[in-house]
């Protein structure tokens, strides 16, 4: 078998191996009284159908939410991190401060959230933007500063602007950095938003997202559509990273060592 | 004086910091069209005499002129050819050799015949448009030779360029820039590790000692006709080859140990 048709084979495989095992932990191993903690995957994605419209309609909000805090994180930890990056004193000046903004706590500033900006979409993206902001920045910064030395006095020696050598070498020199940051962010922000949708959401009909759904599921003890907008919250981070999996391609194939193909 | 020399170094010390210098009273002057070579053991100071003349790095006493203009001020042009091939990952062979053009705002148009014209040169044409990452050791080599000379430079940097490069590669290269050097005026500086590399392509060889940088030798290299292939086969230059390298071993036994 080719090694192509191998890399979808073997996880499938593993796939049908894990599912068999959750069938059988749940026939062979709970007592008749105990399944109901681990539904079956076959209920699972009934509860997933039969759910659908309401999980769907979550989905989108979440995903509205994830995206403009991934959004805003990118475009103003970019900002940032072209300031960062202009001096190392400027860097010791407004590290502590991102660290602060990072080891807050999101649960304790919920309630501040709601009360400045109340409950619903703004509260979540809020939050989505400060789970995704540190780590843009961190990796953007750490790219512009550590551009090629010799690329450098190259620009220097032509006489490059300022301006030139920001954004003709430092930028792209960066890249690869910044992709790294943003994977991170892009699997960071659903997570961000359903965690804001949890504390800070908005429960007026239709506006909620899937945090506010795992609230109601919770409540009423129904784990099979726990267990379905578990899955869909995982698919709406399989879908943001891919997205960013492809751009970053897109970005660096061309040039980029990562994307060397080393059976050439 | 009526023409300004490409170069000119009267008693330049240059030293970092409170340091032992690094290099010492160097008088040291190129003219139009020459090429001069530097070489000697490591720590001596060569890389720092090229990267003083590029104004990458200041001079603590004495004058450097270039063109006449100390060097601190914009100086006539000069390219400098790094150690390593310095390209741009990201951009195309292409795109690279346009780069310092780029930064001058030179029109597209104009870019594009210059570029062609290099990757003529340097014999390039078929990877204008492939990746740094996908081109060797020697033709990375040539991609940052051709960028150099897009500028028409009057004065040509070359510190160690084919230093990492395998000896066929470098031996090749040598008799490229040489007749490159035939058909665009420029003057060089050279600086290598490589006395064959040195005579091969030189009027001029200076012979530096370390601790601290200093000139010990300038040997004259007068090869008759044409530097070809064959030229490394004369006894004309297997004599010069033996001499300089002679007396670049003088000037290893002449380095004093730095004063601790």
């Amino acid at each position: 078998m080719s090694r192509r048709l191998l890399t979808i084979f073997l996880p499938v495989c593993i796939g049908v191996l894990m599912i068999g095992l959750w069938y059988g932990l749940r026939l062979h191993v709970l007592a008749p009284d105990q399944r109901f903690l681990l539904p079956a995957p076959d209920a699972i994605l009934r509860a997933l159908f039969e759910k659908g419209p309401e999980l769907w309609s979550a989905t989108v909000n979440t995903a509205i939410g994830a995206l403009w805090g991934f959004g805003a994180a990118v475009a103003l930890s970019f900002a940032f991190a072209l300031a960062l990056s202009v001096s190392p004193l400027v860097r010791a000046s407004f590290y502590p401060y991102l660290m602060v903004l990072q080891l807050t706590p999101i649960i304790v500033l919920a309630p501040i959230l709601i009360l400045w900006v109340g409950p619903g979409l703004k509260s979540v993206v809020i939050v989505t933007f400060l789970i995704c902001f540190f780590p843009l920045v961190v990796n953007t910064t750490q790219g512009l500063i550590s551009t090629d030395r010799n690329l450098v006095e190259l620009f220097r020696m032509g006489r490059a602007s300022r301006f030139q050598e920001i954004f003709l070498l430092r930028v792209p020199a960066s890249l690869p950095y910044f992709f790294t940051g943003l994977r991170i962010a892009a699997i960071l922000a659903p997570i961000g938003a359903i965690t804001g949708d949890v504390y800070a959401g908005n429960s007026a009909g239709g506006q909620g997202g899937l945090g506010f759904l795992t609230i109601i599921y919770g409540a009423q003890f129904q784990l099979p559509a726990l267990f379905a907008t578990a899955a869909v919250g995982c698919l709406l981070g399989f879908v943001f990273a891919g997205a960013v999996i492809g751009l970053s391609w897109l970005a660096l194939h061309h040039w980029h060592d990562s994307y060397q193909r080393k059976d050439l | 004086m009526s023409q300004p020399l490409p170069v000119e170094f009267k008693h330049v010390t240059k030293r970092f910091g409170d340091s032992q210098p690094v290099l010492s009273d160097i008088t040291l002057s190129a003219y139009p069209y020459e090429f001069v070579s530097i070489i000697g053991p490591s720590g001596c100071g060569k890389s720092t005499l090229l990267r003083l003349i590029a104004g990458l790095t200041s001079l603590s006493e004495g004058q450097l002129t270039v063109f006449g203009h100390p060097t601190t001020q914009e100086a006539g042009d000069l390219s400098f050819v790094f150690q390593e091939p310095t390209l741009l990952p990201w951009l195309t062979v292409r795109r690279n050799i346009e780069v310092m053009l780029r930064l001058r705002h030179t029109p597209a148009a104009l870019r594009r015949d210059r570029s062609h014209q290099m990757l003529e040169l340097v014999g390039l044409a078929d990877f204008a448009d492939s990746y740094p990452r996908q081109l060797s050791g020697g033709q990375k080599m040539r991609v940052s030779l051709a960028r150099a000379l897009t500028l028409q430079p009057s004065l040509l940097l070359l510190d160690e360029p084919f230093g990492a490069l395998d000896e066929m590669t470098r031996d090749r290269l040598n008799e490229e820039l040489l007749a490159i050097h035939k058909r665009q005026k420029w003057t060089a500086f050279f600086v290598t590790h490589s006395v064959a590399e040195a005579v091969f392509l030189s009027d001029r060889v200076i012979v530096l000692a370390a601790n601290p940088g200093r000139i010990v030798h300038e040997i004259p290299i007068d090869l008759p006709g044409p530097r070809t292939a064959g030229t490394r086969h004369s006894s004309a230059y297997l004599k010069l080859v033996a001499d300089v390298s002679r007396l670049l071993r003088s000037a290893e036994s002449l380095a004093t140990p730095p004063a601790v």
